[in-house]
């Protein structure tokens, strides 16, 4: 096991965009996995019966929540569009140095614009549902 | 091409046919999430702050109890996917890679678990 080749050593690369945008790849990817404790939280809350979920909503509710939220959001928002432009790369499509710039910098404009709704919606009518 | 060579060094971790199935399930479960995350997404927020009753009535519907089960065995089959490469990629002492990547198969599914479990006792405990 020990002769397997190994990846690359991050920090001997100059870092650019289409670098950056891989390792925040799987950084997201590393990252919702963790976030999926908050959704299991949630669930478990409900399934424990109204007392427990009324105490999730609340911690649910707090700051630091809203904020690790946005963040999982923008992951979340990022690993799926970053996940459909490698699905293209695996198709064939999109290999062609300016193709993968302009496709990674929609990437992070659809993600930032994705979370932005999302969290315009929840302040605009997140209480009143 | 030598039994001693690189390729055969790695064979001996993990097969041909391991590494392409690793492939090829974690296209397909990606695929299967697009879908399935976005309406996680669209439904969290119109469960937003709701109230208990509304939340448990929501989950018991039988679409989304199975959804939510699709999902949660989807996701966590992805997660442990993804994070198997990472951890194989950047984790460079054996006993620690070992540890870590039984760990995270354990997690996974411990998580799978949790949600399909929580799922269905909302699912079935509903009046």
């Amino acid at each position: 096991m020990a002769d397997n080749p190994l990846s690359p050593h991050l920090q001997v690369y100059q870092p650019q965009l289409t670098s950056v945008l891989s390792i925040t790849h799987r950084a997201t990817g590393v990252f919702l996995s963790f976030g999926t404790v908050l959704l299991l939280f949630w669930l478990l809350a409900a399934a424990a019966g109204p007392a427990t979920y009324e105490t999730a909503q609340r911690i649910l509710s707090w700051p630091v929540s809203i904020l690790a939220m946005m963040g999982w959001s923008f992951a979340l928002f990022y690993h799926l569009c970053n996940g459909v432009r490698h699905l293209f790369w695996d198709a064939g499509m999109g290999f062609e140095l300016s193709a993968a710039y302009r496709s990674g910098y929609t990437v992070v404009g659809v993600s930032f614009v994705l979370t932005s709704i999302t969290w315009l919606y929840v302040f605009l009518f997140g209480g009143s549902s | 091409m030598s039994s001693s060579g690189p390729l055969s060094k790695i064979m001996s971790f993990v097969t041909a046919g391991e590494a392409v199935q690793h492939w090829s399930h974690q296209r397909l479960t990606a695929i299967a999430l697009i879908p399935l995350v976005l309406w996680l997404v669209i439904s969290l927020l119109s469960q937003f702050a709701a109230p208990y009753e509304s939340v448990v009535s929501w989950i018991s519907s039988p679409v989304v109890t199975v959804l939510f089960i699709v999902l949660f065995v989807v996701m966590f089959y992805h997660a442990k996917l993804g994070l198997q490469v990472v951890i194989e990629d950047y984790i460079h002492t054996d006993k620690t890679k070992v540890a870590v990547l039984l760990f995270t198969k354990f997690a996974t599914i411990a998580g799978a678990i949790a949600g399909v479990g929580a799922v269905l006792t909302i699912s079935l405990g509903a009046p």
